[in-house]
């Protein structure tokens, strides 16, 4: 390993020089905004490209390689593996992709290892339509930064070869974020018998054995969290950055509900999820959106329910390795370009998620269609999902409401803690208690 | 006759080579990993004792590795009592020979199809609103759904003894095969019973076929983790399933630490079977 990582750096050096002949040239022609037309300068090269992404399933859609083939030529290959393996592989084998389609609390983790170069956000051509969420933190103006890995705070390094994240916006960006979501607990309203408004909802003792929540630490934990706060056990500093005593504390709440049989199972995939409550082993549980979808698209009644507390959220974006250069490395940039240029946006947010820049999407869905996800409207239609599937009747409301009403209500964001270590030794003692 | 000296090398080399190059220096590498350190995402040569430390120093640690061990234990027991009254069953109840080879490939039909497809099917059948509770409440047998069928030890052990029985009824009957009819006659001709000559003649010459099968089944659930973490629901814990956990999280040197703990007891265990029943008589 070590002698791969010396190799890695000669080779670092070699392109660096090479890239700030390249630079001096591209910045001309920036000055000059020739570079505008940059990408389509290499269109009929670029057909041959493939590049290789990897990321966590939820936005790696054949539906999307098929279609970037169709637009821009280049060849998505896409391989879908879960959260920890994704910064595993980043880490471990970095010359094994070519994109990276993770989210943002793997990229404070992943980026500082030097295997991702940052985006030169000039070459990035709706990077001023991005929601600000993601530039500097707040939805409005007045909002306030939510706790956790906000992912504004990890978007930005300081220059071109850096791998410190920059405090405020800087031209180079680590990641171009397209999907994210806000995460609140699912439930089976026909078996849950009340009325669920806060978090603390799921150690109801009448839900005994039949609640669940998610085995994955850095996610699971920010769960665990947002129970115990809505219980008044806890008050927390900072949940995306929890102290040692406040770890010990969040973890023995959840021991002594787990040995008093509150759980009926931890879940660790996304089929997982969708099983325990489509099943009715489980009736109140962390899920993710989609998976609310596919159980409801089994004829079973779920909702996504808002809680009082407001939600976890989540955001993903695409990152480039650092070995691209030339030619893949254009084709690279063409291809964010076209993710960020409105059907994908499209496309994710009539599964559900949010993407990245809102105006370009709303281009490429109807009227109602954007009524209904984006506004929180009644739907005047029958709703459909990307792949014609019928998700919800006319009349039907999203659960939560509007863009504004979900992502305003951020609690936190998942995280990456400074006790990071000692957080996953006292989860993994949680569940093998 | 001197140059012909180098030949057994020669013959024993392939078998070296590959013992070499896929068991020993892995294992060695699994045994110098574990002493380096690592932070969330790198590991970092080095020679440090923090991971046997926080290893052993944790009651968890115990506490899994009790839970393990108790895994094993039942689902020895159970396997050993099925496996060895089946392997008995076609041994000497089923008398033609066509018929004993039809039910002994009958016992290895299900292992035709992948081991965790095997396992995950329980989970529907032992749900909350599964086959079993569901005909069980439709009988009227039980009022309520049992709870503890899935997602459980109960469920766990099921898993294990489904899935690990043929490792211990192939050498067992194996070992019963191979024991010559006539002293069993002679047995019965002496004025044994039924009773004396199972326990006096068959169990001592099966033993190497139990001790055989007891490995196969002690090292598969000692080594476990996908059966674990499915049917318990994520909710037990193993060894194999900390070390996955440590994996996931890019802690290979703590996990490289627990394997070599585990190894340790795994072939401790194995060790202390060995001197119980000389295997090699089977051999």
């Amino acid at each position: 390993m070590g002698k791969d990582k010396m190799a890695g750096r000669t080779r670092g050096i070699n392109r660096r020089t090479v890239l700030k002949g390249a630079a001096a040239g591209i910045g001309l022609a920036a000055g000059s905004g020739a570079i505008t037309g940059f990408p389509t300068i290499w269109a009929q090269n670029i057909k041959n490209v493939t590049l290789r992404q990897f990321g966590t399933g939820v936005s790696n859609l054949n539906a999307i390689a098929e279609k970037c083939k169709a637009d821009t030529g280049i060849t998505l290959q896409m391989t879908a593996l879960d959260s920890d393996a994704v910064a595993q592989r980043a880490v471990t084998q970095p010359k094994s992709f070519d994109i990276a389609d993770i989210e943002y609390w793997i990229c404070k983790k992943v980026f500082p290892a030097g295997v991702m170069q940052p985006m030169d956000t000039k070459k990035i051509k709706n990077v001023d339509k991005i929601v600000p969420l993601f530039l500097n933190g707040k939805l409005k103006p007045d909002s306030v930064i939510a706790q956790g890995t906000a992912p504004h705070s990890v978007g930005f390094v300081e220059g071109k070869d850096s791998t410190r994240f920059a405090k405020s916006q800087t031209q180079w960006m680590t990641m171009i974020p397209t999907i994210y979501n806000a995460d609140t607990l699912g439930i089976r309203p026909d078996l849950v018998g009340r009325p669920i408004t806060n978090w603390k909802d799921i150690m109801d003792p009448k839900f005994k054995g039949k609640a669940s929540i998610l085995n994955i630490p850095s996610i699971g934990i920010m769960d665990a969290a947002m129970i115990c706060e809505s219980m008044g056990e806890i008050k927390y500093g900072d949940k995306g950055n929890m102290t040692k005593a406040e770890i010990d504390k969040t973890i023995s709440i959840m021991t002594a509900a787990k040995k008093a049989g509150q759980f009926r199972a931890f879940w660790k995939t996304f089929d997982e999820s969708v099983n325990l409550m489509a099943s009715g082993e489980v009736i109140i549980q962390s899920m993710w959106s989609p998976a609310v979808t596919a159980v409801k698209s089994k004829g079973i009644p779920c909702v996504y329910q808002p809680l009082a507390e407001g939600y976890r959220a989540w955001g993903g974006g695409l990152g480039i390795a650092k070995h691209l250069s030339g030619l893949e490395l254009d084709a690279a940039y063409e291809y964010i370009n076209w993710y960020l240029s409105g059907w994908v946006g499209a496309y994710l947010n009539r599964q559900g998620y949010y993407s990245a820049v809102l105006d370009t999407a709303k281009q490429h869905m109807s009227a109602d269609e954007w009524a209904f996800w984006m506004e929180g409207k009644p739907a005047k239609t029958d709703i459909m999902s990307p792949d014609g599937k019928l998700l919800e009747k006319a009349g039907a409301v999203r659960d939560g409401g509007s863009f504004e009403n979900r992502m305003g209500k951020v609690a936190c964001w998942n995280a990456v803690m400074d006790e990071d270590r000692y957080m996953v030794q006292k989860w993994n003692e949680f569940i093998a208690a | 006759m001197q140059s012909k000296s180098y030949i057994p090398y020669l013959q024993v080399a392939p078998l070296a080579f590959v013992f070499g190059a896929f068991l020993v220096i892995p294992i060695l590498t699994i045994l110098v990993v574990s002493f380096w350190d690592y932070d969330f995402a790198r590991i970092i040569p080095d020679f440090v004792l923090t991971n046997y430390r926080e290893l052993l120093g944790s009651p968890v640690t115990l506490r899994t590795y009790l839970n393990t061990l108790r895994y094993a234990a039942i689902v020895w027991v159970a396997t050993l009592a099925i496996g060895f009254t089946i392997a008995y069953f076609l041994a000497f109840h089923v008398r033609s020979d066509t018929w004993q080879t039809a039910c002994f490939l009958i016992c290895t039909v299900p292992f035709l199809t992948s081991n965790i497809i095997r396992m995950i099917s329980w989970i529907p059948f032992l749900g909350r609103n599964g086959l079993l509770n569901s005909a069980l409440v439709g009988a009227g047998i039980v009022d309520q759904p049992l709870e503890f069928l899935l997602f459980s030890d109960f469920a766990v052990v099921l898993a294990f003894v489904h899935l690990y029985t043929l490792f211990m009824i192939v050498p067992i009957f194996n070992s019963m095969m191979r024991i010559d009819r006539s002293l069993i006659e002679a047995a019965y001709d002496a004025g044994a019973n039924g009773l004396q000559v199972l326990t006096s003649v068959i169990v001592p010459l099966c033993k190497p076929g139990i001790a055989i099968g007891s490995i196969f089944v002690v090292t598969l659930v000692m080594g476990d983790f996908v059966t674990v973490r499915f049917m318990s629901g994520g909710q037990s814990a193993s060894v194999g399933l900390m070390m996955s956990n440590a994996i996931s999280l890019l802690q290979y040197p703590a996990a490289a630490a627990n394997a070599v703990i585990l190894l340790v007891v795994v072939l401790l265990m194995v060790g202390a079977m060995m001197r119980i029943v000389d295997i090699r008589k089977e051999l």
